[in-house]
């Protein structure tokens, strides 16, 4: 009887608010007042520090959203790091006899060609993705290593530097914009398009969504695609902010990358997605790697403190165990 | 002493205040096979559940061997000699056989290692006991299902088990693994194992058991000697004289002009072996069929999901192709599948995602979706199909099992099929919601669109059809008119195949 009271009046209720939800965001604000508070003399809160933060965190971010498309399927991309190393020297080489056009196709299509096989891979000959993108991640670290002999390939085209590296628009450096271009593409089609709905579903019950009609294949050789260019994408800021290829970008990224995402409340189990949690992971991991430099801790400390963060925030933010 | 291993008496038990089991009783002696027989919902799984301690009784007693015992949980089964052998086997495939009948009570040696050995001399021993010729280190995986079992029942001989429970065991074997089976439960009642026999097969109902139990509506019907009851007599005490079943059957008008769904020598797997069928425009087509006959398989390939190896479908008279679910749907079908947890929704997301997941191309424009049309047609469905959730922001997981499966209905009718097929839509389903569903499935027909429903309660299947057909072994094997069927043990007989 209830029930029906409530079926008619409230039927355009939202579920309850929890906290856990937005863990994230909780565990930003605190950490960033708690910096501001004890870090103040030390210039944390100065517009230079603020802006390096984004600086250093925008080739994070920019993959983790892609990334966030992949996890929400429930498959996931370890070859993000390498191929953004592939990248930057794909497009550093294609700059000095193309020019600045040339350079970016080379640097985004490298990211797309290798995404396409991993997505092959992954819904044709049914690999798992977690093997597919480890082995990929060997195979195209490898061949970032030969290409050059393992020689950084300097990049003089200042276009280019100016557009992926040290050019702002305005106040605002270029590697915030394209960030928040990214993700505010990558919120939308999550939230906003079929697309986004299919990735979600597939991730959520492959088989159901299968039985709804969805090419579920197609979502997720899609999903591969888009994280094989965002990590081509990251690699030409690489190159353009260091003004060099170099075989040494992204290493490591893809674990930054997966912390991130799920730090952002994204399901490693799929079918629950945030692009805008994600941002905030990227930026929270920033956000402490750069205090702790500030405070004077040596690399070593900085990875046990960040570390130890992660795994509380997801602890913090893991929902009560459904019956 | 007597010769009774076990005696079940006045066992009751009810799930929300529903009585399932209402003082039954069940009797088994030693070396005996005993088949326990019912409809679904007549109680024969809560009764085994309650001897294998997944539920507990509300009252009642249980003796095994002239001792009576509390069984609680399923150790307490364990212990007093009590196995099931389950229809979805619980092997661990990636283990070798020995690995299996061993598992987590492996044998140790003196200096904590495991003593292979020993292992591997008693697993061959118990394979010899039972004349099944397979090395105690194959790994599961390379067997066939038939072994499967075999592993199973050696598992449940090297733990001591007394009382052997099978559950629909030839559901999934070849006929060779069956009659192996045979033998090997003959084998077994010589050595004193007595068995209880789940079974919807009557054939194998005579074949193999010494004594019936009937059981129907919960209540205890008969315990008879095996020879003393002819198949008549059987199914009539299944069924019951009662066709008063809760739904009754409406007869419905519609005119056999209008083919709209044909198949022609329809191969899929080896499940589905030339299946012809056709449904008319308005028309409600029953399929029933033992489990394994090959319904559910049918109606996955008529949708795309398993490849038709061969034959046609028609739709509208047209020959369509269907390689995958996207064609089915252009074709204008749609399947409410056997499963909904499984297949027919993504639990963790809201009623109204589940709901626009068949038709993101309608509610959505150059890929953009319509947050406004959506929330609209969620609430129009779950107003029309009464389903009882808070709002259309509800996680599906939420709701009742009901509810839930209106859900999957609402997610097929929004896309406006003329064909649907619905695979056990009422399974595990209140009595309530399942009214429902039954209504809802005559108004469709009355709107003109062609349903096919596949069903495994026979009651249901001649409350709701104007044609039935039965399967066998992915076979047409008759074709009904509901005129002709005059009882539930007509149909009985048909699926049988007598």
């Amino acid at each position: 009887m209830q029930s029906k009271i409530i079926n008619t009046t409230t039927a355009t209720k939202r579920p309850a608010f929890d906290w856990r939800n937005y863990i994230v965001y909780i565990a930003f604000i605190g950490v960033f007042i708690t910096f501001s508070i004890t870090l103040y003399d030390y210039g944390f809160l100065s517009t230079n520090n603020l802006l390096n933060i984004v600086r250093q965190t925008a080739m994070i971010s920019i993959m983790a959203v892609a990334v966030t498309f992949v996890i929400s399927t429930a498959e996931i991309d370890l070859s993000v790091g390498s191929i953004a190393a592939l990248s930057s020297l794909t497009a550093a080489l294609a700059i000095q006899s193309f020019g600045v056009i040339g350079g970016i196709l080379a640097g985004i299509g490298t990211g797309a060609f290798i995404g396409l096989i991993n997505g092959l891979l992954v819904t044709k000959v049914l690999i798992p993705s977690f093997l597919v993108t480890l082995g990929m991640m060997i195979i195209v670290k490898g061949i970032a290593m030969w290409i050059t002999g393992t020689a950084p390939v300097p990049i003089l085209n200042d276009a280019f530097i100016f557009l992926f590296g040290s050019g702002s628009l305005g106040p605002i450096p270029m590697l915030f914009v394209w960030t928040i271009l990214i993700a505010v593409i990558g919120h939308i089609v999550l939230r906003k398009t079929t697309f986004g709905r299919q990735t979600l579903a597939t991730g959520g019950n492959e088989s159901a969504a299968r039985f709804s009609g969805i090419n579920t294949a197609r979502v997720k050789l899609i999903a591969l695609i888009s994280s094989g260019m965002m990590a081509g994408f990251a690699g030409m800021l690489y190159a353009g902010r260091l003004e060099a290829g170099r075989f040494t970008f992204g290493e490591g990224a893809e674990l930054s990358v997966i912390a991130a995402v799920i730090l952002g409340g994204t399901s490693l189990f799929g079918g629950v997605g945030t692009v805008v949690g994600t941002i905030f992971g990227s930026i929270l991991i920033g956000t402490i790697n750069n205090g702790l430099i500030i405070m004077g801790l040596d690399v070593s400390q900085q990875m046990m403190v960040s570390g130890l963060i992660i795994i509380l925030a997801v602890a913090f933010g893991r929902k009560a165990k459904k019956r | 002493m007597t010769k009774l291993a076990l005696r079940m008496s006045e066992i009751s038990k009810s799930f929300n205040g529903i009585n399932v089991l209402d003082h039954v009783e069940f009797e088994l002696e030693k070396g005996e096979v005993h088949a326990l027989m019912g409809g679904n919902g007549a109680g024969k799984s809560t009764l085994m559940k309650i001897l294998t301690g997944v539920y507990q009784k509300d009252s009642g007693k249980i003796v095994i061997n002239d001792k009576e015992v509390e069984i609680e949980k399923p150790q307490d089964a364990q212990e007093n000699g009590v196995a099931m052998i389950f229809q979805e086997f619980s092997v661990i495939p990636s283990l070798t056989v020995k690995q299996n009948i061993f598992l987590n009570r492996e044998l140790k040696k003196s200096n904590g290692f495991l003593d292979e050995k020993a292992m591997y001399v008693q697993t061959e021993d118990l394979l010899k006991q039972l004349n099944v010729n397979i090395s105690p280190d194959m790994l599961i995986e390379n067997l066939s299902v038939g072994f499967w079992q075999m592993t199973e029942i050696a598992k449940a001989l090297a733990q001591k088990a007394s009382i052997l429970i099978m559950d629909e065991p030839t559901a999934t074997l070849s006929k060779n693994e069956t009659e192996t089976l045979f033998e090997l439960i003959e084998t077994l009642k010589s050595e004193g194992m007595s068995i209880i026999y789940i079974s919807h097969r009557m054939d194998e109902i005579f074949q193999v058991s010494d004594r019936i139990t009937v059981l129907r509506d919960g209540k205890f019907v008969i315990t008879s000697p095996t020879a003393d009851l002819t198949m008549e007599e059987l199914v009539q005490h299944i069924v019951g004289k009662s066709m008063e079943s809760s739904f009754g059957w409406k007869p419905r008008s519609y005119s056999k002009e209008e083919v709209i769904l044909e198949t022609k020598d329809l191969h899929s797997g080896s499940k589905v072996n030339g299946v012809d069928l056709c449904v008319y425009k308005g028309e409600i087509l029953g399929i029933a069929g033992l489990m394994g006959s090959g319904r559910t398989e049918l109606a996955q390939a008529i949708f795309g999901i398993d490849p038709i190896t061969s034959g046609e479908v028609f739709v509208d008279c047209q020959a369509v192709r269907i390689k995958q679910p996207q064609d089915a749907i252009r074709a204008g079908i749609a399947l409410v599948p056997e499963d909904r947890r499984v297949q027919g929704l993504v639990l963790t997301h809201e009623v109204k995602e589940n709901i626009i997941y068949p038709i993101l191309n309608k509610v959505s424009k150059s890929g953009f979706i319509n947050k406004k049309k959506v929330d609209q047609l969620s609430e129009q469905f779950v107003e029309k199909l009464n389903i009882k959730t808070d709002s259309i922001y509800k996680s599906t997981n939420l709701l009742s099992g009901g509810n839930q499966q209106k859900i999957v209905l609402a997610k097929w009718l929004a896309n406006e099929p003329n064909i649907l097929i619905l695979d056990e839509p009422t399974n595990g389903v209140d009595i309530g919601s399942k009214s429902e569903i039954i209504e809802i499935i005559r108004e469709l027909a009355d709107q003109g669109k062609a349903v096919i429903v596949i069903s495994s309660e026979l009651a249901e299947l001649l409350a709701v059809s104007d044609r039935i057909i039965t399967l066998k072994n992915g076979k047409v094997t008759s074709e009904l008119s509901r005129e002709e069927i005059k009882s539930e043990e007509d149909l009985e007989h048909a699926i049988q195949n007598h």
